[in-house]
């Protein structure tokens, strides 16, 4: 343990220079901007950052630290237009909207900007306090999931996800089914046969969730506040109110935070899931734990620190399995480690041993940046909810030309924009049926990872479906999951 | 979007320097697409061609690299020969996993001989590669174990059935007298999950790429049963045999090249072509190469042109053998 000081300090040492400092604030602010935009995430920013690093001749740990602060400043970028305009930026804000959204419209926007900046400083920091104290362990923990695993995690996290769609579960189950559906198009993983692409080349990698999330949310809010003419009031019609929280909401959010940090921390350890599925875990978690009141979902503060903490927590998680044993665990970690090669730096086991400098300086990294990050988001706060100052007829459309050229130059295509106002159109029209669409989104999110790891786990077991039972985690989230949904109708009938 | 134009004036302002001497055609706004997504091989080849192009001055202007990704650059070669089928300024990232592809039929109507072959610039190999306490300790004993009965060595990577890594494995089942169709064989997201998967004794045989596959081989997390090169690889695999050393002939070459439009004038085929010939014999490249777990591939112009319409023609046949193609 007091090695792991002594290289921790090291790494403190290089992690604190002027220059790295500099690099890691610079990267923290482009990183915050880039999440907050739709339609460009932190994979793209880090992939159009990298030549730059190389152009600039920085060394390896130099470089790493600004990617680094890149990939956390997505994470608290993402949450600004989930809270503020209802549209998540990537996919494991979309739990954010739940919450945040509601709290802007009652002029809490600030307030709750502050407290996910928060809760993604104890989700970064305390993942990073868990990855110091045992990464290689825990790494090697997580190898004990596979698909048979993962499909009982899922189906754990489905479980939990029951009821949220509200007060009309026939509309969430047919909204989630058309997520559902939505994630079947493209490539077919198992056998690369082509499904519903109707012959469109780019349909080829199937829909994209950002096209989906413009068209849904910004494109049908568009397309509302044509109808209702009511373009002329602004968003927030009450004060907007105090940003930074009483330290008596700090302390009642804190053991949600904490929790959301630890399972968070754990799911983007494993390699197969990400941010999104901790998002989702941590939110419906605490709805479980400490609602006691049905507030989750229509403003609860806690309900909106739970999903920023787990995904900054999960986005740490997933550099465990990176530096540990050369896996990426998610699309941006594949262009670190990408950046790594580049640097002659093979990450894997012999990393820690061989190049503890890049380790230990990366790991330190981490915590500097989302000290920066925190510094630097707090008294951003109060000019981001100004953006809630403008009224809707400027906002909105502003938000889909943002968006769209987000999209066309991240994909360069043509069916996507077009997608994109389909998609509009959709939730114009779920908008004036009642229907959630929220269990739609989900549905194409989650949707994609448990049909691909049921099929890997029946090509493994030649479609043997007891595979899926077959080991004790399974077997035990499996429970868990019937436990849930099932436990409090019995109770109520035993009485 | 302006992130773009920030990256490209950056690189606009570093240093100026010569292009490739005694050429008439010189790019104007060099463009390099890559059909996928950043983070994968076709952004590493354009990013690494661009890169080297300009600092080894044989590129004037710095070539911006363009993500295009679907459907292992099918969406790429549509935009291509929809919209600029005569650009003397655009290259196209390809691989072995492209000519696959083309000869599954999966590049809509296009084929091998619609595009103009400008050069490989490297390639990687595949390795069949076991947990280090695996009771399989040679291809001999992996085709010993499919021939009793495939189903009890479940398999898997980051391809699909009919991919480039299900063909490492199809091509020694094969050989071992099995039919590919028989194989347990499940994809994985990317080739670190399922390497992931590998070490968690989730499946027992990962074919994978050597590049993905360095950091664990000299960790001792895994052995490698055969790397499927001509010859043996340097550096931490110069232990492992070729499958032909074992006397199976399986090779599997992971080609990167470039390919131009099909109505690319001459000049600037010429011209690329002789840009990328110098900067694949050029050490300080070859270094950079090796960084990012290629090795050397020496073939550009005809040989390329030539090899590339030979090998999607072998895949054809090969396919249809194995009864993927009809």
């Amino acid at each position: 343990m007091s090695g792991t000081l002594k290289s921790l300090s090291a790494g403190f040492a290089v992690a604190l220079t002027p220059l790295n400092l500099a690099l890691a604030a610079i990267g923290a602010f482009v990183g915050t901007a880039v999440g907050a935009l739709p339609g460009i995430g932190p994979l793209n920013a880090v992939a159009l950052l990298l030549p730059l690093v190389y152009a600039l001749k920085l060394p390896p740990e130099s470089a790493l630290i600004v990617l680094a602060a890149v990939y956390y400043g997505g994470g608290y970028g993402g949450r600004i237009a989930a809270i503020l305009l209802n549209v998540p930026g990537d996919p494991s804000s979309v739990m954010t909207t739940l919450d945040g959204y509601p709290m802007a419209r009652r002029g809490e926007g600030g307030l709750a900007l502050s407290i996910t900046a928060i809760g993604s400083f104890i989700g970064g920091v305390g993942a990073t306090v868990l990855m110091i104290l045992a990464a290689p362990a825990i790494a090697r923990a997580a190898l004990a999931f596979g698909p048979a695993e993962y499909v009982a995690l899922m189906v754990f996290a489905f479980a939990l996800l029951a009821g949220v769609g509200g007060t009309r579960p026939a509309k969430s189950i047919a909204a989630a089914a058309f997520g559902l559906l939505l994630s079947t198009v493209g490539t077919d993983s198992g056998t690369g046969i082509e499904r519903f692409t109707f012959g469109e080349l780019e349909l080829l990698d199937g829909v994209d969730f950002t096209v989906v999330v413009i068209g849904l949310f910004a494109v049908a809010e568009v397309l509302t506040l044509i109808e209702e003419r009511a373009a002329r009031v602004s968003l927030v019609s009450t004060p907007l109110g105090r940003s930074f929280p009483a330290i008596g909401q700090i302390l009642h959010t804190l053991p949600t935070m904490l929790r959301a940090a630890l399972v968070g921390f754990v799911v983007g350890v494993l390699p197969g899931t990400g941010a999104s599925i901790a998002a989702t875990l941590s939110w419906t978690l605490e709805r479980r734990l400490v609602d006691r009141t049905g507030t989750f979902g229509t403003g609860d503060i806690r309900g909106v620190a739970a999903p920023e903490t787990a995904d900054n927590a999960a986005q740490t998680g997933a550099m465990v399995p990176m530096l540990a044993l050369g896996i990426p665990g998610s699309g941006t970690t594949a262009v670190l480690l990408g950046a790594l090669m580049l640097y002659n730096i093979t990450p894997g086991p012999l990393l820690f041993i061989q190049r503890p400098e890049i380790v230990w300086g990366l790991i330190a990294s981490f915590v500097v940046g989302n000290v920066v990050l925190l510094a630097l988001n707090l008294p951003l706060v109060g000019l981001f909810i100004r953006i809630l100052a403008l009224p809707p007829w400027a906002l909105y459309p502003a938000v889909v030309a943002c968006a769209f050229s987000g999209v066309w130059a991240v994909n360069n295509s043509v069916l996507d924009l077009f997608l994109a106002i389909a998609f509009g159109v959709l939730g114009w029209a779920g908008k004036k049926a009642g229907v959630p669409l929220l269990p739609m989104l989900l549905g194409l999110v989650l949707g994609r990872l448990i049909e691909d790891n049921i099929r890997r786990a029946l090509a493994l077991s030649g479609g043997e479906v007891f595979v899926l039972f077959a080991s004790p985690i399974a077997l035990g989230l499996w429970l868990f999951a019937f436990g849930i949904l099932f436990a409090p109708r019995l109770l109520q009938r035993l009485r | 979007m302006g992130v773009r134009h920030v990256a490209m004036t950056v690189l606009l302002s570093a240093s100026m320097a010569m292009s490739v001497p005694g050429m008439a055609f010189q790019p104007t706004n060099p463009e390099c697409i890559a059909g996928a997504a950043p983070g994968g091989g076709f952004d590493l080849t354009c990013r690494l061609t661009a890169r080297m192009l300009h600092e080894l001055g044989l590129l004037a202007t710095p070539m911006r690299t363009v993500n295009m990704p679907g459907g292992i650059g099918a969406v790429a070669m549509n935009h291509i020969q929809a919209q600029r089928r005569n650009d003397p300024n655009v290259v196209v990232a390809v691989s072995t996993g492209s000519w696959l592809n083309l000869a599954q039929g999966k590049f809509g109507r296009w084929t091998e001989n619609d595009v103009r072959w400008v050069g490989a610039i490297g390639a990687d190999y595949g390795v069949l590669a076991v947990r280090n306490d695996s009771p399989l300790r040679s291809l001999a004993d992996l085709m010993a174990a499919l021939k009793t009965n495939p189903a009890a060595v479940p398999m898997g990577a980051g391809g699909t059935v009919g991919s480039q890594d299900w063909m490492k494995v199809a091509l020694v089942a094969r050989a071992a007298g099995v039919d590919p169709r028989r194989l347990r064989y499940a994809s994985f997201e990317g080739g670190g999950q399922a390497m992931a998967a590998l070490l968690g004794g989730h499946i027992q045989v990962f074919p994978g790429d050597a590049s993905e596959v360095k950091g664990q081989l000299e960790a001792g997390g895994i052995r490698l049963l055969a790397v499927l090169a001509p010859e043996r690889l340097p550096g931490p695999f110069a232990s492992v045999p070729t499958a032909r050393e074992q006397g199976v002939a399986v090779e599997w070459p992971i080609v990167r090249g470039l390919y131009m439009p099909p109505a690319a004038p001459d000049e600037a085929y010429r011209y690329w072509v002789e840009a990328i010939a110098r900067l694949t014999a050029d050490p300080r490249f070859m270094e950079e190469r090796a960084k990012a777990g290629l090795f050397a591939f020496p073939s550009t112009g005809d040989a390329f042109a030539a090899l590339a319409i030979e090998r999607v023609s072998e895949m054809r046949l090969l396919l249809r053998e194995i009864g993927l193609v009809q």
